[in-house]
């Protein structure tokens, strides 16, 4: 075959992106500004014909796939250093009000080629080992680009470099809540799972309860906790030295945590369950007593079904936690909802991007870990 | 010497086993056999009480199994199942390092017990060590299971179906080889099928169960030839019970002076292979190697009951 179908839609989505504004470039935050394309910049030109060249070379079927990662990777640079290049350039000289921010052609491009990268990754068929170092090698990539400073006049970065400690802060806070909540998950869940695997008559009860909790909306169920704990706080003695309140960290952790629970104690059944029951039986038969048959055989049996559940819970928090912000829980949904609050998109920004790839890269290293469980068993 | 004594077991007021009582002595084969739901299965989990006994005793050379901790009494007896139940995130050499690792043994013995393990069932341990189940083929991995519930030495073997998962080929010899390794150690065994074939091929008594009960408890010759009720001679089948008669005892047995012409049989042979060698090759006597002669007519009178 000639054409490459993917490689076809690649090359639409990044040709219009092309054609596209690649910066909006705004006298201060507020205002909506002006569109400009990579071509009106210096060095534009080139930039954009070499883009435009790679995205319609790979539509050819006959690339390697790792002369076509190299392209995806090049590709994806060159998006990322053209809008450092657009917000160095069209940036007065010290001016710090003026705005030059991500426009809807920077963020096609980045889709083409990030979708090019992971199409290359999936006809490559690394192995597991190569995988962790294409994550690392990825993640290098990002920090070194974000270190150089050359996207240091890009309106996201200004507003990092105004907000610093506080940035340090909330990325502190949002991975406790994640982390935190996974934690206190997986401490419960797991015994509650092994628990209602054993007493069969518990699981419809207990899986239904947790479903019905699954099913409350994550703004309801916050305006639910803050009269509650507040409640809990004010009328219990002792309860609010612990950290009861009806706002702030506490609540937001408790509702990440009832959401985890589902995941982890219908998984750890699902992976119990699986079990084959000659395996079971054999490893009683042969006199391991019941935990020895639950720490040897059953739960590192169960192990990949488990880790699976991690990957849900730890993904869904690292998004569900932005809503923390709402009511001062604290995490990267500081700065969404600051910005939405202020119609500063930049700022919205600050806290969207960090979410998205904390929660990439928490999604791909529980891949790789779920495989590395799945080697040896067939 | 395994002494069961009035076992019963109920499910819902149901007895699933009804009153048994059998002996097995010390490096006997006994074969439990019976259709599905006989309660043969159930019988035999009672001995390593997977099942809880309702009533009645095991006693193993005397001792009532009742008065031993379920998961200690288990680690002296060995058990094999159908479709094997190893573990599939051990390697062979783990799997049947199982009970030794229970029992505490120190590591260089129990790594010496498992080559000895392996190469008695003809499994090179260099390459077999360190494969995982899914890398065996179904003969190999119902070896290793049996290897592994022998692998602490066991005076007791039970085996649920043992081979029930192999194809024909495969299954007979697996069989021989069983029979060859209980008697080389001197292992009680008790084994669990549903083919009648299997118990008398294997077999040093069999028991018939059906609908919970102990039917009959014999040798196998005695199964044949006096079945104590319809539903013995119906399991065992009318068509071709002479010949499997036949297949019970030796040529050695028989073997008379005389002079026969033709090639000579084995002494280990079996009786029914004697006489399809002499119906293929239309003689009437045989010479059997050694010295000797088998005549159609001691095959004749060795093929009815007495």
């Amino acid at each position: 075959m000639l054409l490459s179908p993917p490689g076809v839609l690649f090359a639409l989505i990044g040709t219009a992106g092309l054609a596209l504004p690649l910066v909006q470039f705004k006298p201060n935050r507020i205002v909506t500004g002006e569109g400009i394309g990579l071509h009106a910049l210096p060095l534009g030109l080139p930039l954009a014909a070499a883009l435009c060249g790679l995205l319609l070379a790979t539509c050819l079927g006959r690339w390697p796939a790792a002369l076509r990662l190299a392209a995806a990777v090049s590709g994806f640079v060159t998006v990322i250093l053209s809008l450092g290049l657009a917000a160095s350039h069209l940036t007065p000289e010290g001016n710090t009000i003026a705005r030059v921010s991500p426009a809807s052609g920077f963020w096609l491009l980045l889709l083409a080629f990030g979708l090019m990268l992971a199409d290359a990754v999936g006809r490559l068929r690394p192995s597991l080992a190569m995988r962790w170092l294409m994550l690392a090698a990825a993640l290098g990539l990002v920090a070194a680009i974000l270190a150089s400073g050359l996207l240091d006049g890009v309106s996201v970065m200004r507003e990092y470099a105004s907000r610093r400690d506080l940035f340090g802060r909330e990325a502190q806070a949002h991975l406790m809540l994640a982390f935190g909540s996974l934690g206190a998950a997986l401490l419960v869940g797991i015994p509650a799972g092994i628990a209602i695997f054993q007493a069969p008559r518990w699981r419809g009860p207990v899986l239904g309860v947790l479903n019905i909790l699954q099913t409350i909306p994550s703004l309801a169920l916050f305006g639910i906790m803050i009269p509650v704990f507040g409640w809990v706080a004010a009328s219990l003695p002792g309860a609010a030295r612990l950290g009861v309140a009806g706002i702030g960290v506490f609540p937001a952790l408790v509702a990440l945590f009832l959401y985890s629970l589902l995941p982890v104690v219908s998984n750890t059944l699902a992976g119990l369950s699986g079990v084959p029951a000659a395996t079971r039986d054999a490893a009683l038969g042969l006199g391991m007593t019941r935990p020895q048959v639950l720490a040897q055989v059953l739960v590192p049996l169960a192990l990949p079904v488990l880790l699976a559940a991690v990957r849900i819970v730890l993904v869904q928090n690292i998004g569900l936690a932005v809503i923390a912000g709402l009511i001062g829980g604290g995490g990267f949904g500081t700065f969404v909802f600051q910005g939405l609050n202020q119609t500063a998109m930049d700022l919205v920004l600050l806290g969207a991007l960090p979410t998205i790839a904390l929660a990439l890269v928490a999604g791909i290293a529980l891949d790789l870990l779920i495989q590395a469980a799945h080697r040896g068993t067939p | 010497m395994i002494e069961i004594r009035n076992l019963s077991r109920l499910y819902d007021g149901l007895a699933v086993v009804d009153d048994v009582s059998l002996t097995v002595e010390t490096g006997q084969l006994a074969v439990l056999v019976g259709t599905s739901g006989s309660g043969k299965t159930t019988l035999l989990r009672m001995i390593n009480r997977l099942v809880q006994p309702s009533s009645g005793q095991v006693l193993i050379d005397g001792v009532d199994t009742a008065t031993l901790p379920a998961h200690l009494l288990r680690r002296r007896i060995g058990y094999a199942i159908q479709g094997h139940g190893l573990f599939p995130h051990r390697s062979v050499a783990q799997n049947i390092a199982t009970v030794p690792r229970l029992l505490g043994w120190p590591r260089r013995q129990i790594d010496a017990r498992v080559d000895e393990l392996l190469a008695l069932f003809q499994l090179d341990p260099a390459a077999f060590r360190g494969r995982m189940p899914h890398q065996l083929s179904g003969g190999q991995a119902q070896r290793v299971g049996v290897a592994r519930a022998l692998a602490a030495k066991p005076d007791l073997l039970l085996m649920d179906e043992p081979f029930g998962a192999l194809d024909p080929l495969i299954r007979a010899k697996a069989q021989d080889d069983l029979r060859q390794i209980q008697r080389q150690l001197g292992t009680t065994l008790i084994l669990v099928t549903h083919d009648m074939t299997e118990a008398v091929d294997l077999g040093d008594r069999i028991a018939v169960m059906d609908g919970g009960k102990l039917l009959q408890y014999d040798a196998p010759a005695r199964i044949l030839t006096d079945p104590a009720t319809p539903f013995v001679r119906d399991l065992i089948g009318t068509a071709d019970r002479a010949l499997r008669l036949l297949s019970l005892a030796r040529v050695g047995d028989i073997a008379a002076p005389g002079q026969a012409e033709g090639p000579a049989i084995a002494p280990g042979a079996s009786l029914r292979d004697a006489l399809a060698e002499c119906l293929w090759s239309g003689r009437d006597a045989l010479p059997v190697e050694g010295g000797g002669i088998v005549t159609l007519n001691a095959l004749r009178a060795k093929a009815r009951p007495r």
